[in-house]
């Protein structure tokens, strides 16, 4: 059977520009097949309470969209193959003009974007450079999409279809209700294989990664848990902190790989 | 040409407005668009509405001509619509207990709501009380220390309050939480929000629950005149009374529309809430609209000697207004507003809140510029009893007296 995909979020530039890079190249180590690089916003509408709170703190350190952009850069450089995308709200690229926004970021390695906030009625403008750039534009759909609207964002949605888990935002969960796992059964079905189907929201354990792909997904979203083992480490012990995330990347590898 | 009354056209202002939220509120969102729709023009609902903004809320509310105001003044005649005397003490009962109504009919039983000055946290918890529903509200931290005394109110009328711990602690953050809980809750939960924003929807069914103020004025001022009034003057912070003043006006040419923002401590020092005169075009809270950022985007932090002002957004329908100038937006700073505070309650006997003390103010210094046969009308939004804790701290801060 195919190997599943994981993508992991970090937040750009979180704890500190330094960290932040030796800690995706820990996960990238770890076996990670996708990036996604939050650029924090103040306010995070679809985030729960850690990345929230790294949002907040990123943006106290001064953080900012390009800071992010030179990120990925730099990430680029180092990882010419590997696909980068972008998570942040939409006003973040509505400040600068879609346009110039989503250029800067190609020009930076960008490979696509993710934008919790960004509905595909609203979507005309950012899709036309999407389109132009060739930059892939990740919909989100959660368990309670119509059938009708799933088939219009696996239309519109290039890259990857991003799976809503659950009724929340982002954040560990225990477990998983039977309702996420009918939604990503019923997406897969509507899909016929023509889009990958990522799920994220809550995810964090092998067992969880082992239960999405049996129900059809193509790869999974792992962040906040990522963010919480940054935090649980002190700013001094960088070594420690690369050491453990690259074991428990490779875990979460191993449940992708081992069905 | 369009009628200005016609918007918003496909959910858009112009191209303000729009749905800008998480796919998981789409459905929900969807389903208070048909409900509403389907509620607008029935006569079985309005009649219900009107039985509880006549018989519970007091309705309709005074139009009062302020003699001394406008004596002292000296020159257009100041009428003052008295939303102060709505139950609640502000208007927001009228849109509270309009959308109580709905979230009844579409069979939901809990109501979320953010509140910033505590007026719409109180009208929700109200009219959830006299309606059988059970209220939740979120309110920033910062606010619930500048406004004790409405967070005991709510609790009283059954409310529960959640305090708001993340970003600035203010009333953004409170809508922030309220739409992480719809997101979390969205089956069974109705998100009653309180001013003319958030995503279509929201800014045009407040607006229309809010309209009931212009309505009554263009009837009143019939008992006074048979001239159609010169000048409306509201204060905006997400433009909720000014949006129901305004409204059935919109297309009466002759008729000046000023709003009035918080000014703060001048507009120099950065220091304010004045989005539209101060904000750029931006995506927040589900909508298009003008923002008070940063050059990355990055919503600032705003400040109002009123917490109902202190917001970094305002409704898309005032944009468009701006952009085409059929209405004016102004400032007035925490001063300023102080100013008529005493004012106010010193010739006329009226406490006023001190958020539509800024179109008070503003209509202090407009009057003089016009004819005393010209009439000014200000909606008196809301009653001062929640302010004077911080009317004492600002006296003591300014004047060394107490």
């Amino acid at each position: 059977m195919k190997q599943k995909g994981l993508i992991c979020y970090i937040m750009g530039g979180y704890p500190n520009p330094t960290t932040c890079e030796k800690i995706i190249s820990s996960i990238v180590d770890g076996g990670a097949d996708i990036i996604e690089i939050g650029i924090p916003f103040s306010d995070p509408i679809a985030d729960g309470p850690v990345i929230q709170e790294a949002s907040y703190r990123a943006l106290q350190n001064g953080i900012t969209p390009d800071k992010c952009l030179n990120l990925i850069k730099r990430t680029r450089k180092k990882y010419p193959e590997l696909p980068i995308v972008i998570m942040t709200y939409t006003n973040i690229l509505q400040k600068n003009g879609f346009r110039k926004f989503m250029e800067m970021a190609k020009d930076a390695g960008t490979d696509g974007f993710v934008l919790p906030d960004m509905t595909i009625e609203e979507s005309k403008e950012y899709l036309e450079y999407s389109k132009k750039l060739e930059l892939a534009s990740i919909f989100l759909v959660a368990p309670n999409t119509s059938n009708l609207r799933i088939r219009k964002t696996l239309d519109v949605s290039t890259g990857f279809v991003y799976v809503v888990s659950v009724y929340g935002t982002t954040g560990m969960r225990n477990s998983f209700n039977e309702y996420t796992l009918t939604a990503i059964k019923n997406i897969k079905k509507l899909s016929s294989n023509k889009k990958n189907i990522s799920v994220g929201f809550g995810i964090s354990t092998p067992h969880h990664i082992k239960l999405m792909s049996n129900y059809g997904a193509d790869a999974v979203i792992v962040g906040s848990a990522i963010i919480k083992m940054i935090n649980s480490n002190k700013v001094s012990n960088i070594i420690h902190l690369q050491k453990k995330l690259l074991n428990y990347i490779k875990s979460l590898k191993t449940a992708c790989t081992n069905r | 040409m369009t009628k200005l009354r016609e918007f918003p056209i496909a959910g858009k202002y112009g191209k303000y407005g729009g749905k800008y939220i998480p796919e998981t509120l789409v459905p929900a969102i969807n389903e208070l668009e048909d409900a509403y729709e389907k509620i607008r023009n029935d006569s079985n609902f309005k009649k219900e509405l009107d039985y509880y903004l006549q018989n519970y809320a007091g309705r309709p509310t005074p139009l009062f001509f302020a003699k001394n105001l406008t004596e002292y003044v000296g020159g257009a005649r100041i009428f003052l619509k008295r939303e102060d005397l709505l139950h609640g003490g502000a208007h927001k009962t009228n849109n509270c207990l309009g959308q109580c109504l709905l979230a009844k009919k579409m069979g939901k039983k809990r109501i979320i709501a953010e509140t910033g000055a505590g007026q719409h946290g109180v009208g929700t918890a109200m009219a959830a009380a006299v309606l059988g529903l059970k209220a939740e509200i979120y309110m920033g931290s910062i606010d619930i220390e500048r406004q004790k005394l409405n967070l005991f109110r709510m609790e009283l009328l059954g409310a529960k309050v959640h305090s708001v711990n993340s970003g600035t602690k203010t009333l953004k953050d409170a809508i922030n939480e309220a739409l992480r809980d719809w997101i979390t809750n969205v089956k069974d939960t109705y998100y009653l929000i309180g001013s003319v924003v958030g995503p279509h929807p929201y800014p045009m069914m407040v607006r229309d629950f809010q309209s009931v103020i212009g309505e009554e004025i263009k009837s009143q001022l019939r008992n006074f005149t048979k001239r159609s009034p010169h000048a409306l003057i509201c204060c905006v912070g997400g433009g909720s009374n000014a949006m129901g003043t305004f409204f059935p006006f919109l297309d009466d040419k002759d008729v000046s529309l000023y709003g009035v923002e918080a000014g703060g401590l001048g507009i120099r020092t950065g220091k304010h809430s004045a989005t539209l005169n101060e904000g750029s075009e931006g995506i927040l809270h589900g909508m298009r609209t003008y923002l008070l950022q940063d050059e990355f985007g990055q919503i600032n932090d705003t400040h109002s000697i009123s917490a109902g002002l202190d917001y970094p957004g305002v409704g898309p329908q005032h944009v468009q207004l701006k952009d085409i100038e059929r209405a004016e937006y102004v400032t007035c700073t925490d001063n300023e507003a102080l100013d008529a505070f005493f004012k106010l309650s010193r010739l006329e006997g009226i406490i006023p809140a001190l958020e539509p003390c800024h179109a008070v103010s503003y209509a202090m210094k407009l009057a003089k510029k016009m004819r005393r046969d010209e009439n000014i009308i200000v909606t008196l939004s809301g009653r001062g009893d929640k302010d004077i804790d911080q009317v004492i701290k600002f006296r003591k801060k300014y004047t060394g007296r107490s």
